[in-house]
């Protein structure tokens, strides 16, 4: 039994699932991370909406690039984003309709005209495709040099560790030291905006930098692990964790342990589950992240401690 | 208070002693969108007094105080808080909100809430400790919730609520507190317990500002009113400001006769 642990958590399993596991699970806190926020200012689908307007940006970049890098992709991301913004404005103002619909129009529209270049352009000799673009691929972030747990302290290895890695923990790290070095900030100015203005706050400046932070998870995790399970580690881990507790210091730790649960069992799952049943194939690992989110959620739903909650007032 | 009176009655030194009024309020519009909810409003607001902001539904007066505050963008208008800019008197004026803004399902308890009202003396980058622990459970004490200090705060009644609000309003130890409608929705003993603080507050020569909706307790809790409908209508002491002809004008013939004949006015 400890041998066949030993073995499956051998040479093998640090070349072909360390790196993956690792990149799901940088990936999945680093958006659940800000969807803390997002969740209780209302805005879970902030999210969501970036999530699908960088998609047309990064085809656009890898269309005149011919490549997939790192600062083009940023750069078309961050483009899009900015068309997204002047598009929702102009339908806003000629189109006299709320903010909440000029964006459901204005994201539907990009991410479909993301999905249709997909399509009609010949992008099939790299691995950018409409599935990719849903489901990234993690399964195929394996670390080629790899020859055992002792990789990890061998520099000419690491040197070739998937560059997905790297990228998505500096990513972490900077959205970590924002939200603790700006705590009381965010926590006061989601409670009550216009007290934390009043005490000198800068609350729209706060609020945008929390868009950003949202916006850099968001495409560096896109290249990683694709848009399905962004949006639902923005949303499913903190609203699991918000059930799970009253305060919200312990509600960021809950939605980091459920994103970091996702990430490993939704892995696992989807390398080996399949087989377990008898079938020779495997589900897709992202896909698989996702749904294992949405069953915490579930669970939480239905016997987290603080889930009922809503109307419910202690009268004296 | 005697020589607030006599700053009032002369106009002539009116402006030299509002220099360093708590508020000193010039020409105040504010608007959403096309409407305006405060055209051109002046107000002055002498020292340690206490004054109502009083006008119908819609009438701006919670626009009046953010506007003041700086919390929603002005048109246009001169704000002196403390014979100040805003910015360089902040820490000298408590603000609070209406209670139904904000989302009571928010995960905080009690006391974190409290501890929000200590935010000007953490210091950048830092978080509460237990020193400010202490202070905002002193500030709960004062208002009757030191036993709810655990509890989160969607679990509490409305009143209980309100109170926690002045509590963190108390934290802050300011000189110039602004409270938005810290009477609405709140049962008779919270009513009671938070008139006592403001009448505390008062007499250690705090100045407080409320915008009040009952006003046949304007009389017993207030000394000064400050009557809004868009515009100004009338601010001055409530023996001579708060009369029938001033309330008829400020509620646009909306107050029943019979209901400012109840109010046994001057």
């Amino acid at each position: 039994m400890i041998n066949d642990l030993i073995t499956a958590l051998g040479a093998e399993f640090v070349q072909l699932s360390l790196t993956p596991i690792v990149i799901g699970i940088l990936a999945a806190i680093a958006c659940a991370l800000p969807g803390n926020f997002l969740l209780l200012r209302r805005q879970a689908l902030i999210g969501d909406a970036i999530s699908h307007v960088v998609l047309p940006g990064i085809v656009a970049a890898f269309l005149v690039t011919g490549t997939i890098t790192a600062v083009p992709m940023m750069l078309g991301a961050g483009g899009a984003a900015i068309v997204a913004v002047v598009m929702i404005e102009i339908v806003k103002r000629l189109g006299r309709v709320e903010p909440g619909a000029a964006m459901g129009l204005v994201f539907t529209t990009l991410f479909a005209a993301g999905v249709l270049f997909l399509e009609i352009t010949d992008t099939s000799s790299v691995h950018i495709d409409v599935q990719h673009a849903l489901l990234g691929n993690l399964e195929s972030l394996i670390w080629f040099d790899a020859e055992g747990w002792g990789s990890l302290i061998d520099p000419k290895a690491l040197a070739t560790l998937p560059p997905q890695l790297p990228r998505l923990a500096i990513v972490l790290v900077v959205i970590a030291l924002f939200i603790f070095l700006f705590w009381k900030e965010l926590k006061i100015s989601t409670f009550d905006a216009a007290f934390a203005e009043a005490v000198g706050i800068r609350t729209r400046t706060l609020g945008f930098a929390l868009v950003v932070a949202t916006a850099i998870a968001a495409v560096a995790a896109f290249d990683a692990v694709g848009s399905i399970i962004v949006i639902a580690m923005f949303v499913c881990p903190p609203a699991s964790a918000r059930l799970m507790t009253n305060q919200l210091g312990r509600q960021v730790g809950w939605s980091v342990i459920f994103a970091t649960i996702s990430a490993i069992l939704g892995y696992v799952f989807a390398g080996y589950g399949p087989g377990w049943f008898g079938s020779p194939y495997a589900v897709s690992a992202a896909g698989m992240i996702a749904t294992i989110s949405g069953l915490i959620l579930m669970l939480t739903c239905l016997f987290g401690p603080q889930r009922k909650r809503i109307g419910q007032q202690a009268e004296t | 208070m005697s020589s607030a009176k006599l700053v009032a009655e002369s106009g002539k030194i009116l402006d030299v002693a509002a220099k360093d009024a708590p508020l000193t309020v010039r020409g105040l519009t504010v608007s959403y969108g096309n409407k305006p909810a405060v055209f051109s409003v002046d107000a002055s607001i002498p020292a340690g007094s206490m004054t109502a902001i009083i006008g119908p539904n819609g009438a701006g007066k919670s626009t009046f105080l953010k506007g003041a505050l700086g919390v929603v963008p002005r048109l246009s208008g001169e704000i002196r808080i403390f014979g100040k800019l805003f910015d360089e008197a902040r820490d000298r004026v408590a603000y609070v909100p209406q209670r139904a803004s904000v989302d009571w399902d928010f995960p905080a308890r009690v006391i974190d809430v409290v501890l929000m009202g200590l935010y000007g003396s953490v210091g950048l980058f830092r978080l509460w400790r237990a020193r400010h622990k202490q202070q905002a459970m002193e500030c709960l004490k004062r208002v009757g919730m030191s036993d709810f200090a655990d509890r989160q705060v969607g679990q509490l009644s409305g009143g209980q609520q309100q109170r926690v609000f002045l509590a963190r309003a108390l934290a802050q130890n300011a000189e110039f507190y602004l409270l938005d409608e810290p009477f609405a929705g709140v049962d008779a003993a919270t009513e009671r317990a938070i008139v006592s603080v403001l009448k505390e507050l008062k007499s250690e020569g705090r100045t407080v500002v409320c915008v009040h909706h009952d006003l046949s307790t304007v009389a017993e809790y207030f000394d000064r009113v400050l009557l809004i409908n868009v515009r100004r209508i009338a601010e001055g002491p409530v023996e001579t400001t708060f009369t029938a002809e001033n309330l008829q004008e400020t509620y646009g013939g909306r107050l029943a006769a019979t209901h400012i004949d109840e109010l046994h006015l001057a």
